[in-house]
C-alpha cells in the first residue's frame, strides 16, 4: 500500500527515519536541516517513534554520539548542514575508519566567511574525503527513497560504512514536493536489520578505536577504502531492490537524454530538474544536449561515467562549489580523473555556479551548452573555469 | 583482520613491546630501596610489579620515561644511558 504526500526534503528525511526503527538520533540544530530534528522530536513525543533523542551542545558531540551509539550497535541518525558538517570534520573520519552504518541527511548549504545560510555545495564536498558513502538527491522523493535505501547499503557486511544523503539546501529542504510514500511495514521488511560483527557490550567486552601502529595501519585504512569502492555493487543491489518494491529506478548515474548526447552536462543534486528544462528547449531547437546527474558521488562510479560519455563531443562538468587554487571544480577533478585513467579524450568544461544561494536560471544552462557547443572544435578549448552568473 | 580495528581479546599489548622507545632505563638501588611501592603506583605503563617482597622493572614493557626516578622519595632510583 502506497500513499502521496506533500513532504519538504527535511520532513520527507524525518519521515523516512521514523519508518526505519532508528533507535539513536544524536542531533543539533542548524539551518537549513533544523526541520528534521524538529519533526523527529515530535515523532518521540507523540509517541509515534522509539527512539532516544539526544540534544547535544554541538555538532562534534553529535556526530561522536551517532559513532558511539552505532558502535553500541544502535540503528542511529543524525543530520546536519554547512558549518555543522565542518565541524563534524575529524569525527566523520573516526566513524568511517570504524566502520560504523551511521546514516546522515545533510541538506546543503554554502560555508563561511562571509556568512550566507543559502544553497551550494562547498559543506558537502569539504568533507568528499572522508570515507564516507555520498548520495545526492534531486527532488523530494529522492531524499525520501534514498533514505530508505541507506541503511540497507550502509549494514551490509560487505560494506559496513556510514552513508550521507545530501539534499540542496531550502531548494530541497525547505520546498515542499509530492512524495509517494512506502508503507511502514513495507519499509521495516525493506530495511530490516542485519546483524553487526562487532558491537561494544559491557556482557562480552571488546576494544573498539585502539591505537594502530605502523604494521597495520596501512592495511586498515586500505579495507576501509577497498569496501568504499566495492559499495558500488551493494548500492547497486539496493537499487535494484529499492526498484522491485516501488518501480521507481535509481542508478548510481542518471542519464537523461545522454544516449545519443553531443553536448553533456553533469551535475548534482536539484540544479538537474532546471538542466532538464533547459535540454528539452535546446533540443527542440534541433541541438543534441543530454545531461548525467552524479547522483553517487562517492564512490565516483568513473566506469560507467566514461560508458555514459563515450560519444559526446564535449562536456561540461557543473560544480556549485569551489576549490580555490586547484584551477578546478571538485566534480570535475573526478570527472577529469576519471576520463584521463579510461584514455577517453573529449574536451572538458568546468562551469561554477549557483554558489551561495545564486540561481542557476534556464538561461544559465543555455549558456554552459553554447561553451560546449563551440568547445567540439578541441583546438578552441577555452581552458578556464567559467563562472556562469558572475558580476565582474 | 577483523574490520574496524576491533579487538576481540583482552590483554592483547601483552605483545606490544615497548622496550625500543627507551634511550635511558631506570635502575633501583636495592641497598636503599624500602620496597614503598610509590614507583609502581607512578608507573603510567605500567612496568613495575611487586616480586618476592621486592619492586622490580620489567624492562620489555618500561619506555624510559623516568617518571619513577623523579618520583621516587628516596632518590634511589637512577636513569642510565643505555
Amino acid at each position: 500500500m502506497t500513499s502521496r504526500l506533500g513532504l519538504s526534503g527535511n520532513t520527507a528525511a524525518a519521515y523516512a527515519v521514523r519508518q526505519l526503527d532508528v533507535d539513536v538520533v544524536p542531533v543539533y540544530p542548524i539551518t537549513p536541516s533544523t526541520t528534521i530534528m524538529e519533526t523527529l522530536a515530535q515523532y518521540a513525543a507523540d509517541g509515534r517513534m522509539d527512539a532516544e533523542i539526544i540534544t547535544v551542545e554541538s555538532e562534534h558531540s553529535a556526530i561522536s554520539a551517532a559513532a558511539a551509539a552505532s558502535a553500541a550497535g544502535a540503528r542511529t541518525f543524525t543530520s546536519t548542514s554547512s558549518q555543522g558538517l565542518l565541524y563534524m570534520h575529524e569525527v566523520l573520519y573516526v566513524t568511517s575508519g570504524l566502520r560504523l552504518p551511521v546514516v546522515m541527511a545533510v541538506a546543503n548549504r554554502a560555508i563561511s566567511a562571509p556568512i550566507n545560510i543559502w544553497n551550494d555545495q562547498s559543506d558537502v564536498f569539504a568533507e568528499r574525503d572522508t570515507g564516507w558513502i555520498q548520495i545526492h538527491a534531486e527532488s523530494v522523493q529522492d531524499v525520501y527513497d534514498r533514505m530508505v535505501q541507506a541503511y540497507r547499503i550502509a549494514e551490509d557486511s560487505r560494506v559496513r560504512l556510514p552513508v550521507m544523503v545530501n539534499y540542496d539546501g531550502f531548494v530541497l529542504s525547505h520546498a515542499h514536493g509530492p512524495v509517494t510514500i512506502v508503507a511502514d511495514e513495507e519499509v521495516a521488511h525493506f530495511a530490516r536489520r542485519v546483524a553487526s560483527p562487532f558491537r561494544l557490550d559491557p556482557d562480552s567486552p571488546i576494544s573498539l578505536g585502539a591505537i594502530v601502529w605502523p604494521d597495520h595501519y596501512f592495511e586498515v585504512k586500505y579495507q576501509a577504502a577497498r569496501a568504499l569502492e566495492d559499495s558500488r555493487r551493494v548500492i547497486d543491489e539496493v537499487q535494484n531492490d529499492f526498484r522491485g518494491m516501488t518501480g521507481r529506478k535509481y542508478e548510481l548515474l542518471r542519464p537523461y537524454m545522454a544516449e545519443d548526447a553531443d553536448f553533456l552536462l553533469l551535475a548534482i543534486g536539484s540544479v538537474c530538474g532546471t538542466i532538464k528544462t533547459a535540454a528539452r528547449k535546446m533540443r527542440s531547437e534541433g541541438l543534441k544536449v543530454g545531461l548525467i546527474g552524479l547522483d553517487v558521488y562517492r564512490p565516483f562510479p568513473g566506469k560507467e561515467l566514461m560508458r555514459l560519455i563515450g560519444g559526446a563531443k564535449a562536456v561540461g562538468v557543473l560544480d556549485k562549489a569551489f576549490l580555490p587554487g586547484s584551477m578546478a571544480g571538485p566534480a570535475y577533478t573526478d570527472v577529469t580523473s576519471a576520463l584521463c585513467r579510461y584514455g577517453v579524450n573529449v574536451p572538458v568544461h568546468d562551469f561554477v555556479a549557483g554558489i551561495g544561494g545564486r540561481d542557476i536560471k534556464v538561461e544559465d544552462v543555455q549558456t554552459m551548452y553554447r561553451v560546449l557547443e563551440k568547445a567540439k572544435d578541441n583546438a578552441r578549448f577555452d581552458r578556464e573555469i567559467h563562472y556562469v552568473g558572475l558580476r565582474r | 583482520m577483523d574490520i574496524g580495528t576491533v579487538v576481540r581479546d583482552s590483554g592483547s599489548t601483552i605483545h606490544a613491546k615497548k622496550s625500543g622507545w627507551r634511550s635511558t632505563q631506570p635502575l633501583i638501588d636495592y641497598k636503599r630501596c624500602t620496597s614503598c611501592g610509590w614507583c609502581w603506583a607512578y608507573c603510567p605503563e605500567p612496568a613495575i610489579r611487586l616480586e618476592g617482597g621486592k619492586y622490580i622493572i620489567d624492562y620489555s614493557f618500561c619506555k624510559g620515561c623516568g617518571i619513577c626516578a623523579v618520583e621516587c622519595p628516596l632518590h634511589c632510583i637512577s636513569m642510565v644511558m643505555e
